[in-house]
């Protein structure tokens, strides 16, 4: 085996111009479709990221049916002692409890239907930096009895600091929600649905405004390894009984997964006439590798060298050209990778400002997985075998004594 | 000793509009130890002959005996496996691995026969030593002449232990000089160690060193003198 693997390695360099040049075309091939899946992948990861911390978590624990009816009668009950053991849960990083409802805002003669959300002041800015997005007055705290509100809103309804508004709602089982509630504080949401129509409360003053004492709608809970999201998403089920639902990001946030789904899929064909391309230069190498050694074939068979391995021979080395390209190319990519990972592009001008007021960083992250090159080793080890089909198909008709008339 | 049998062998091809009789209706028998040299005009069935009996074609008509056993019936596999341990093929050029230095060409053929590396080794080195290469073992193909590729081809031949070496006109590519000392060193190889050489050539000087010369002509054996010290054709 061996000296069939000196054969293959040293018949590589026969044409050293050629076999440098389709290794190169595999290099490039590598590099350019790992930056580009990096990038995507980053992408989304940051995307997922960022929808998962300003809002859904990862997973996140509700009343049964609440994610579908949205009412308080699915609300749960807030058992802190339980929050306290599931953290002990080395995946969890933070759980998020929150009390949302809807209700009329008035004031003056303005009406609005809004979001209301309970919120535990501390917790939720440790995640959503909600403090971060204050533009005038001042933060919720535990006990607070006041509302902030989104800055749009306040313009809708052209209320400021000191003001007061009015909430009318129904809390639990129906009973009437009315407060006349000071605003402390406008928050600023890139988001435009969110900024026109989204209110805080404090958890306490909530439940006690809605008759909700000592409930919940829902515990988003964040982990410190997004991959640990189906195993702890079941250890959990031994904690919430069959009156909860358990949903994970995927599951909150169908229109995200779709987007990305999409946008993949589009990455995935750019792929995949990249190495149609870089297939054909393979190939077009091992044809004429094969054409210019008919000879060479017939003589070896003519002095008993088996089909197979001669067969062998020639796989080996359509094996090598690609790999030479491939470890090249992985090994070159693995520090240009880690390095964009750690200090992503950053964009300016117009770009950078219409992402940002999504509330997205104004970058092009990238992201770096071992995952992305078994894909890349499994895709041209696949072209190697099928360009690695023609020699092999070549040398099967092959008859040494037609070979050697050549 | 009888070593090949030829009986009713013909080799005729018929994609063209008119079959040609390649190698018609021959009958022939080679002996242990002989030097025979195959000679005739182009395209008179040397290279088809030779093909042949070293069980690179299969013939139209007729039986092959080499060694007591029917080649023309033979698989592919199994000819390869025949040639692989019966016969010792010297071509006109190409012979060898041009990616293989001297010695490992010879140690090539010993590998595919499963010989042991100490063995290989051993052999390859000895024959390269009997053709006169001893110096030139580690050498690739293209640092050696024409004359010495042959040599080394030579030497693969006869380290693959075959009962006879076949050779197509192994002097066609080397000027006059150089194929006299490969004849040379085939006859005494012949000589020495009773290695039967079936060679065929257009070359006269070549013609003359044979001890058995059969001229075809149209695909017949139109001659077949055996005599070491008479040399009368004209062809
Ligand atoms: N594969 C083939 N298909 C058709 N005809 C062939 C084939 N091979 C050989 N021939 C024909 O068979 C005849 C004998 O050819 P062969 O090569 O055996 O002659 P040769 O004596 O070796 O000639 P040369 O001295 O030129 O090598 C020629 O007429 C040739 O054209
Ligand atoms: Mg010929």
């Amino acid at each position: 085996m061996i000296t069939y693997i000196k054969l293959a390695w040293r018949n590589l360099w026969r044409n050293k111009k050629r076999t440098f040049i389709s290794a190169a075309s595999v290099f490039f091939a590598v590099i350019l479709s790992l930056i580009m899946r990096s990038m995507q992948k980053g992408y989304y990861d940051y995307m997922i990221d960022s929808s998962v911390r300003l809002y859904t978590g990862h997973i996140q624990v509700h009343g049964k049916d609440f994610w579908e009816k949205r009412s308080l009668e699915e609300s749960m009950y807030y058992d802190e002692a339980l929050i306290q053991r599931l953290k002990e849960n080395k995946n969890i990083f933070e759980i998020i409890p929150r009390l949302e409802t809807y209700s009329l805002i008035s004031f003056g003669k303005v009406s609005k239907v809004v979001q209301v959300n309970g919120i535990s002041p501390e917790v939720e800015n440790n995640i959503t930096r909600l403090k971060e997005k204050i533009v005038e007055g001042s933060y919720l705290e535990d006990n607070s009895e006041g509302i902030l509100i989104a800055e749009g809103l306040s313009k809708l309804i052209g209320v400021d600091i000191g003001d007061s508004v009015v909430l009318y709602g129904q809390g639990l089982h129906g009973i009437t929600a009315a407060a006349v509630v000071p605003v402390i504080g406008i928050v600023k949401f890139a988001i435009p649905d969110q900024n026109k129509s989204f209110t805080y409360l404090s958890l306490r003053y909530s439940q006690e405004l809605f008759s909700a004492y000592d409930r919940i709608t829902s515990l988003s809970i964040l982990l410190n390894d997004a991959d640990k999201i189906e195993s702890t998403k079941s250890s959990l089920k031994n904690y919430f009984d069959d009156s909860h639902e358990i949903m994970d990001w995927a599951e909150l946030s169908p229109e995200l997964v779709q987007s990305i789904q999409i946008d993949n899929a589009s990455g995935i064909i750019m792929l995949g006439i990249l190495y149609v391309v870089i297939a054909f230069g393979i190939f077009g190498t091992i044809v004429m590798m094969t054409a210019e050694r008919i000879k060479e074939f017939g003589i070896l068979i003519s002095i008993g060298m088996k089909k197979r391995k001669l067969a062998l021979v020639t796989t080996l080395e359509t094996i090598f050209v690609s790999f030479i390209g491939v470890a090249a190319g992985a090994l070159i990519s693995i520090p240009i990778l880690l390095y964009l990972e750690k200090h992503p592009i950053p964009l300016t001008g117009e770009t950078a400002d219409a992402i940002l007021a999504w509330g997205f960083d104004p970058i092009i992250p990238f992201a770096f997985y071992p995952g992305m090159y078994f894909a890349q080793m499994w895709t041209v080890l696949a072209i190697a075998f099928v360009s690695a089909l023609y020699p092999i198909n070549f040398i099967r008709k092959l008859k040494p004594s037609t070979a050697l008339r050549g | 000793m009888k070593l090949i049998e030829l009986t009713e062998v013909s080799k005729i091809y018929d994609e063209t509009i008119v079959p040609v009789r390649a190698v018609d209706n021959v009958n022939l028998q080679i002996d242990k130890g002989e030097f025979t040299a195959i000679v005739g005009p182009s395209g008179s069935g040397k290279t088809t002959l030779l093909n042949l009996i070293g069980g690179l074609d299969k013939p139209t008509a007729g039986k092959i005996f080499v060694d007591g056993t029917d080649i023309s019936t033979y698989k592919e596999d199994e000819l390869i496996n025949f040639r692989l341990h019966h016969i010792g093929f010297v071509f006109q050029a190409y012979n060898l691995i041009p990616v293989f230095t001297a010695k490992e060409n010879v140690e090539f053929i010993m590998l595919l026969q499963n010989i042991s590396r100490d063995e290989r080794e051993k052999r390859a080195i000895d024959f390269l030593d009997a053709v006169g290469l001893k110096d030139r073992i580690n050498n690739f193909p293209t640092e050696l002449s024409g004359g010495q590729q042959q040599r080394v081809a030579v030497a693969r031949a006869l380290a693959s232990t075959p009962s006879f070496v076949l050779a197509d006109e192994p002097t066609a590519n080397l000027d006059s000089v150089s194929a006299e000392s490969l004849l040379d060193l085939m006859e005494e190889l012949n000589f020495k160690h009773n290695m039967t050489f079936i060679f065929s050539t257009h070359d006269e000087k070549v013609i003359r060193r044979a001890h058995r010369i059969i001229q075809l002509r149209d695909g017949k054996i139109e001659k077949d003198i055996t005599s070491k010290s008479n040399y009368p054709i004209n062809s």
